[in-house]
């Protein structure tokens, strides 16, 4: 059994109360899935577009579908789950704010990451460097990039409020995924990337 | 081989016995344990034949069930008694194998209608003393189930760990966790659907159509004029086969080579390879399988259709159950194509059931479940183990 998982994945993992129902869409390899069933009793699902990652997590003995975040959401009962979890894959959605509103619809809280498109490094690429910003979170081509609805940190927080979600907490990272505490102005400006947990008000 | 070599190859008599003396293990159900059918009547007598491989547990909480398909049986795991060949899941069951004897009590049934010892129209009606024929009762999955809960219930077998399946088989596992699902800790239906669609309704009945056209059918009274509807059975398997089979399999397979000639024979001999190897699948078939239970079992699956009997709303069948499920289907599967196995998925998600869905790469068709797909080893394994951890199953010593 392995403890050690992405750091991001382990502040999102924080977050999920023992025992606890979860759903991670677009659970990749698995590996919070499995920290959560095995470190922290959570009856955890998983849904996955790559059917070689359905395979492999189910033949690592999770629960695990083949689907995606804007077809598949709606086939789930109101409240199914206690956390819906989207992690770094909102910017690469059809319809973020129909995701975002289905997550909350099937989980009493959801929580999201995602790369924070204001970042510095993002802002010096594109305004100096006359060119598309190719990051360490954002490491693709503009003509390959699976990321077609990216946002920065405040234009995530502007979409809560237009929606009337509560954001319960959000957490800031910097380049090494370590959480940096900073006035959002700030946050907005050195955060590379960000976790919000989300409920309904 | 030819048509005429074909209806020569009539029913061995010791066939014909395994209908009532099974070569397995055999539960009798007397006058006073009637089977409740769907069609609305009780049978009794009946029996159930089966194989168990491996050991119960003192929890009795390791038993898997094995649910076969159309022309299988309880033979999963020993030479068959009347083809002397291995049992049809060799390549899945056994120690260390996917479902590991090692680990878990397995138990496999002939399902009721069969041929091969569990009371259908092969079986000798009491009444009579002649076999049932078509004096048999029509039929369902439901009923084939219900009759292994009550061989479960005679074993004294409370919940199963697992239930098991592809095709028919697949569909009696689904049927098992919607009839059953406190006693159905994890459902593995593979390679199947909630119903039949028209396609696969069709072409059973040119199968049925086949073997009633036969004039030795007589009526499915064939043992009473000792003859045997050989040609119409050994064609609906052939028909059927085909459809067990993706394009490209046969494609690669056969192409359109041609069997021990060099030339076109300008006649209707088995010039292709293909033909002959229907031909010999056909042949082979009518040796083993009884032609009535064929039309019992084909009519069993075509009325199978779970969402019916809830409705209409296939979710409603999984509403609030507590069953984990793994569903698995395969790239080439034309019969049970993988949009129906998603719809199954769907239903669950709406009942927002644990479920597993892998969809194998495979170019195999539809038999790809009784074939080696590592695949599908992997992804029935690796549920299992977790599933067994889950149910606090020991890990094999």
């Amino acid at each position: 059994m392995n403890s050690a998982i992405r750091v991001d994945l382990q502040l999102i993992a924080d977050m999920v109360d023992p025992a606890a129902r979860a759903l991670d869409v677009g659970c990749g390899d698995g590996s919070l899935l499995a920290y959560l069933m095995n470190f922290k009793r959570v009856d955890a699902r998983g849904m996955e577009l790559s059917q070689a990652g359905v395979n492999a997590c189910v033949a690592n003995g999770l629960s695990v579908i083949q689907g995606d975040a804007d077809a598949d959401l709606r086939d789930y009962p109101d409240d199914a789950f206690d956390y819906v979890i989207l992690s770094q894959t909102l910017q690469a959605t059809r319809e973020p704010r129909e995701v975002l509103r289905q997550m909350l619809r099937v989980g009493k809280r959801a929580i999201v990451s995602f790369p924070n498109f204001a970042h510095w490094q993002v802002r010096l690429r594109l305004v100096f460097g006359g060119r598309m910003p190719e990051t360490p979170s954002l490491p693709f081509k503009w003509y390959d990039t699976p990321n077609i609805h990216l946002c920065s940190i405040d234009d995530f927080r502007a979409l809560c409020a237009d929606m009337g979600v509560h954001i319960e907490r959000a957490i800031v990272l910097d380049r090494a995924s370590k959480p940096i505490s900073l006035p959002p102005l700030l946050a907005n400006l050195l955060g590379e990337q960000a976790v919000f947990m989300l409920r309904r008000d | 081989m030819t048509m005429a070599e074909i209806s020569a190859a009539l029913e061995p008599a010791d066939r014909a016995r395994e209908a009532d003396e099974p070569h397995s293990l055999v539960v009798r159900f007397g006058i006073d344990k009637p089977l409740r059918l769907d069609a609305g009547v009780d049978l009794a007598p009946f029996q159930i034949a089966y194989q168990t491989y491996g050991r119960l547990n003192a929890e009795r909480s390791n038993a898997v069930l094995l649910c076969h398909a159309l022309t299988g049986d309880q033979h999963v795991f020993n030479i068959h008694p009347v083809t002397q060949k291995p049992g049809w899941w060799e390549t899945m069951v056994g120690p260390g194998r996917p479902i590991d004897t090692e680990r878990y009590f397995v138990i496999c049934a002939n399902v009721i209608g069969g041929c091969m010892g569990s009371t259908g129209p092969a079986s000798t009606n009491p009444e009579t003393g002649m076999p049932w024929g078509l004096d048999f009762p029509v039929i369902t999955v439901r009923d084939m189930v219900r009759a292994q809960a009550t061989l479960l219930d005679h074993l004294g077998i409370d919940t199963l760990f697992a239930v098991v399946g592809g095709s028919l088989g697949g569909m009696q596992v689904l049927q098992w966790a919607v009839s059953y699902p406190q006693r159905v800790f994890a459902a593995l239906p593979i390679a199947a659907a909630t119903r039949h669609s028209a396609q696969n309704i069709a072409f059973h009945e040119v199968g049925r159509q086949a073997i009633m056209a036969d004039p030795e059918w007589k009526g499915g009274d064939y043992r009473l004029h000792q003859t045997a509807p050989a040609r119409g059975l050994a064609v609906a398997r052939m028909t059927a086969h085909i459809t067990y089979l993706s394009e490209q399999a046969l494609q690669r397979k056969f192409g359109r080579a041609l069997q021990d000639r060099n030339a076109l024979g300008f006649g209707f001999d088995a010039d292709f390879q293909v033909e002959s190897y229907l031909r010999h699948q056909g042949s082979t078939f009518v040796d083993r399988f009884d032609a009535n239970s064929y039309l019992y079992i084909t009519r069993a699956m075509d009325y199978f259709d779970l969402a019916g009997a809830h409705g209409g709303v296939l979710a409603n069948a999984f509403r609030g159950t507590p069953t984990r499920y793994c569903l698995m289907s395969f790239t080439s599967d034309w019969l049970f194509p993988t949009r129906e196995c998603r719809e199954i998925v769907h239903a669950l998600n709406a009942a927002a059931a644990n479920v597993s869905f892998v969809e194998v790469e495979s170019d195999k068709g539809h038999d790809a479940f009784l074939l080696e797909e590592p695949e599908m080893f992997r992804t029935l394994a690796g549920f299992l183990k977790g599933a067994a951890t889950a149910r606090g199953l020991k890990d094999v010593p």
